[in-house]
């Protein structure tokens, strides 16, 4: 077990978001996280990744306890250990693909021979390698997530958060992002929380709990 | 599957022995549910009766898979009536199936989201199984996997069309409960 979530609850305002919800994810696991609208999925995905702290419950990364780290630590526990994956990608505008995919590793003070090195292979692993030098306003949608599938896992990170990483796209796009996705980080060996409301992207996931009004239901 | 006239299908290019027929159609349609050789035969038969198919020759040896068929002019012509009439629009039997559970298990006073959750998950195992067999395969077996998993998505969003419809649904379904038991036992409404 790589990450696990105990009682987790977390209220805004009267809205419990979630409600001692409850989830595992192994080592190298693909787990999809489903429900519908406004049932925690995205906020389960924060709370799990320490961008948000729950109100109860406890997250163990790695065995160790981390929503009660102080943010400083926690931020790098993110840029060290965890990759993202947005619906719209959120790569930096103004940076070349091969930049925003070398920034991780530069955020690490890799050495930037190495890290280009780096971001050349999963670019090329993810076919937008001829593309490298473009922004990302000068690529299709799907070009530009596969960007961000790769800068997600550049640094080979021991779980990814992908938050309807296709909601953007259409669905033959979608279906080469999230390839792209799940067969690198089978590669790499990291672990996938996968948020999506579409069965046929849960069906890329090992697993699938299901959340409704904050409660893992299944 | 109309296994009649796919096999009519099969045999319209070329005249074939049985067992090249079975192979021919397990290749394509057989992924879920293989033919056996004995259905074949029986097929064919029923097929030579109606003047669909006749036998072309026989090879040396004894025994059906040494026999060799060929469609007949009316065999050419009920082919094309088949391909030519739409598929009725229907929901199989085991899908309607989902929906009576629901109901009785509201109608009786159960829980059915946890029933549906359960459904729900045994539904996404077989997409992840359709989704390794899209992946390994060849187009064919893509397009029947994506055939399934199309299907799957439907009853996955009529499973969470359910689900979220629930509370009023058991009240629906109590309030007919209530008015069936009304009409069964009108005295012991005036008591």
């Amino acid at each position: 077990m790589i990450l696990h979530g105990s009682h987790l609850s977390l209220r805004f305002g009267q809205t419990d978001a979630l409600d001692d919800a409850e989830i595992t994810v192994d080592s190298a696991e693909i787990v999809a996280v489903m429900g519908p609208s406004g049932s925690g999925k995205s906020t389960l995905l924060h709370v799990l990744a320490g961008i948000l702290r729950p109100d109860r419950g406890e997250v163990t990364f790695d065995n160790q306890r981390i929503d009660n780290l102080p943010d400083g630590r926690r931020s790098r526990l993110r840029l060290r250990s965890f990759g993202f994956v947005l619906q719209f990608g959120d790569l930096v505008p103004e940076l070349s693909l091969r930049q925003n995919v070398e920034l991780p590793l530069r955020l690490l003070d890799v050495p930037r021979s190495e890290a280009r090195t780096r971001a050349a292979e999963l670019l090329r692993l993810l076919e937008v390698d001829d593309l490298a030098d473009r922004r990302p306003g000068q690529v299709s949608g799907g070009q530009a997530q596969r960007a961000a599938v790769a800068r997600a896992l550049v640094h080979r990170p021991a779980v990814v958060f992908a938050d309807e990483p296709t909601g953007a796209l259409d669905s033959a796009a979608g279906e080469v992002v999230l390839d792209a996705l799940t067969g690198l980080a089978r590669k790499e060996g990291s672990a996938v929380v996968l948020v999506t409301h579409e069965s046929r992207v849960a069906a890329y996931a090992d697993r699938t709990v299901f959340l409704r009004d904050g409660q893992v239901t299944a | 599957m109309s296994v009649s006239r796919i096999l009519l299908g099969l045999l319209e290019p070329h005249s074939q022995h049985g067992y090249v027929l079975r192979q021919r159609y397990d290749e394509w349609f057989g992924a879920s549910r293989p033919l056996k050789s004995a259905q074949v035969y029986a097929t064919l038969g029923r097929l030579d009766k109606e003047g669909l198919v006749g036998l072309a020759g026989v090879a040396s040896g004894v025994g059906p898979d040494r026999r060799v068929y060929a469609i007949t002019e009316a065999g050419v012509g009920e082919l094309e009536r088949w391909l030519d009439e739409p598929e009725v629009p229907e929901v199989t039997g085991s899908r309607k199936v989902l929906f009576a559970k629901v109901l009785i298990a509201l109608s009786s006073g159960r829980p059915a989201a946890p029933m549906l959750d359960r459904q729900r998950q045994a539904h996404l195992a077989r997409m992840r199984e359709m989704r390794a067999r899209r992946q390994a395969g060849d187009l064919i077996s893509q397009l029947d996997a994506d055939f399934e998993m199309y299907h799957l998505d439907a009853d996955l969003r009529w499973i969470d069309g359910a689900v979220a419809r629930l509370d009023r649904l058991a009240a629906l379904v109590h309030r007919a409960d209530q008015r069936a038991d009304t009409d069964t036992h009108p005295d012991e409404e005036t008591r």
